[in-house]
């Protein structure tokens, strides 16, 4: 409890001293070996974020780099949890589609830039692809293990209450392996931000990750900053929305109090103020 | 309270090779299950208890012999044998009622009769107003009564119950038999119940069969505690136990 009071100004602390040692080193231009002389100072950067807020340009970068993280990220959502529960519970489809996942995963996705202005018409598509291929893997390999994990008596009970391969599918494979379906989930988030910017820097037009590498071209190191920042924001709202997606989707997960919820799956009761009150003769089963 | 009206069906092995491939756990084995009656199946751990109930079930197929409800074969699980496990076999994100409602949803019983027809077998098992609740948010030995609920609530014309007090503790697990004795009354299905107690096999069947050699042994009645004490109870008892030693 007395953790938790403190955790908000913890955090804002953790931001402000990060930030305050930041303008120190910049503002007196230190130089011992790493460089500060040329660094942006804080309010530099404060100052130019300001400017840009009030550009059409950035909010056009904004929604293009929103755009494409978020078309990229769905459909490797849909096909990470369809491929990867199809290779998991289908022998045929393991076998089909196991060897040639297993040699693109090594591929870095951003080493798929060439091959991606070979194959798509606009740079657009281009940029999806490369993202989508990023998040696709951590979500597909993630949801295999979740759904290779699941508990047998589960699918025998369905099974047994004359239930078919649809409703095995959608009553027990889908909600059992979605805590391990949201980690990849996240994973992938967090991947595909990455994958968006640097397609960006290298073929993009508009974009949160191209305007960052204009400013670096043209030496407007402030712009450069306000770039980063910008993805960082965006990266931690995006990030923060499948995490709380996950959460309400798993509120039937145990939790233990005291500490942060997490996608790990928990047996057994929670606190004991919470449990019902036992009926007749009864135990609490530990 | 409704009284259901399934009736039960003849459950019957002859012969019957039981286990995965390759590796046989029963050889041989004969039993009979009848409508209306409760049978335990009694066996050291091992021998083949759940294989028998998984094979009865559908969910494994015979490797021989024949296994089969009123004269046809078993191939596949079917909604009239309903199986019981030991734990954890509800599904965690489901409420209580919705996991006494999934078997009627199978079944396409409309929405509103599904739910009228879990809570007065949540009733019965005496549950009333847990419903709503998570599985994880009561005990375990109420988590083995929701089994009951979800098991009955479609009707089964065959209950098959894989050692489903096993993991209570002994209070609980006497309420819990008692509690099985009478809902299970009136409602004409076969039981088979799989368990490694003795007093438990005692107390619930009608017939006792002893694994791995098959052999079955008749109870008598009345189902009473008290009738333990008596010299035929107690012999009954022993034999049991003596069936249960490994003879190596």
């Amino acid at each position: 409890m007395r953790a938790r009071r403190w955790s908000a100004p913890l955090r804002a602390l953790s931001l402000v001293a990060a930030l305050g040692i930041w303008q120190l080193l910049t503002s007196y231009d230190v130089n011992l070996w790493l460089r500060f002389e040329q660094f942006p100072t804080v309010t530099d950067v404060a100052r130019a974020f300001g400017d840009r807020l009030g550009s059409d340009t950035y909010w056009q970068d904004l929604t293009d780099s929103l755009t494409r993280i978020v078309t990229g990220f769905a459909l490797a959502a849909v096909l990470g949890i369809t491929v990867g529960t199809a290779v998991a519970r289908s022998r045929i489809a393991s076998d089909l589609l196991g060897p040639v996942l297993e040699v693109i995963r090594p591929v870095p996705a951003i080493a798929l830039v060439p091959v991606a202005i070979l194959l798509f018409p606009s740079n657009e598509q281009g940029i999806v692809f490369i993202t989508c291929t990023a998040a696709f893997f951590p979500v597909m390999v993630s949801t295999r293990h979740a759904v290779r994990a699941l508990t047998p008596v589960w699918e025998e009970a369905v099974l047994t209450m004359g239930g078919g391969r649809w409703r095995i599918l959608g009553s027990v494979v889908l909600p059992g392996a979605l805590p391990g379906i949201l980690g990849g989930l996240s994973v992938g988030i967090g991947v595909s931000w990455i994958c968006v910017i640097s397609a960006e820097m290298i073929s993009g037009e508009y974009g949160v990750g191209y305007r960052t590498w204009q400013d670096y071209t043209v030496v407007d190191y402030p712009g450069v900053f306000v770039g980063m920042a910008t993805i960082g924001l965006l990266g931690w709202i995006t990030s923060t929305a499948v995490e709380l997606l996950g959460r309400r989707l798993t509120r039937w997960l145990p939790r233990t109090e005291n500490r942060p919820p997490s996608p790990v799956r928990h047996r057994g009761p929670e606190s004991p103020a919470a449990e019902p009150a036992p009926l007749a003769k009864e135990r609490v089963h530990p | 309270m409704t009284t259901t009206t399934s009736r039960g069906v003849r459950l019957t092995l002859r012969g019957a090779v039981l286990g995965r491939a390759g590796a046989p756990v029963l050889e041989g084995i004969g039993l009979d299950a009848v409508p209306g009656e409760i049978l335990a199946v009694v066996g050291p751990s091992g021998c083949g208890k759940s294989t028998l109930l998984r094979t009865l079930a559908g969910l494994l197929p015979a490797l021989g012999g024949e296994v089969a409800q009123d004269g046809e074969a078993i191939t596949a699980p079917r909604a009239e044998r309903a199986l019981v496990f030991q734990d954890d076999a509800l599904l965690p994100w489901r409420t209580v009622r919705a996991n006494v409602e999934l078997p009627l949803a199978i079944r396409g019983v409309p929405r509103a009769e599904r739910r009228t027809r879990a809570e007065s077998w949540l009733a019965r098992v005496g549950l009333d107003g847990h419903g709503a609740k998570l599985p994880h948010r009561i005990s375990g030995g109420q988590r083995q009564r929701v089994q009951l609920a979800r098991a009955l609530a479609a009707e089964p014309r065959a209950v098959l119950m894989d050692e489903p007090f096993g993991a209570l503790d002994a209070q609980t697990r006497a309420g819990m038999q008692q509690l099985l004795v009478d809902v299970l009354h009136g409602t004409g299905a076969t039981v088979v119940f799989v368990t490694h107690d003795v007093d438990e096999a005692l107390f619930l069947g009608d017939r006792i069969a002893l694994l791995p050699t098959g052999r079955v042994l008749d109870v008598p009645r009345p189902r009473e505690r008290a009738a333990h004490a008596d010299p035929a109870t107690v012999a009954l008892r022993r034999e049991v136990l003596e069936s249960l030693t490994p003879a190596h």
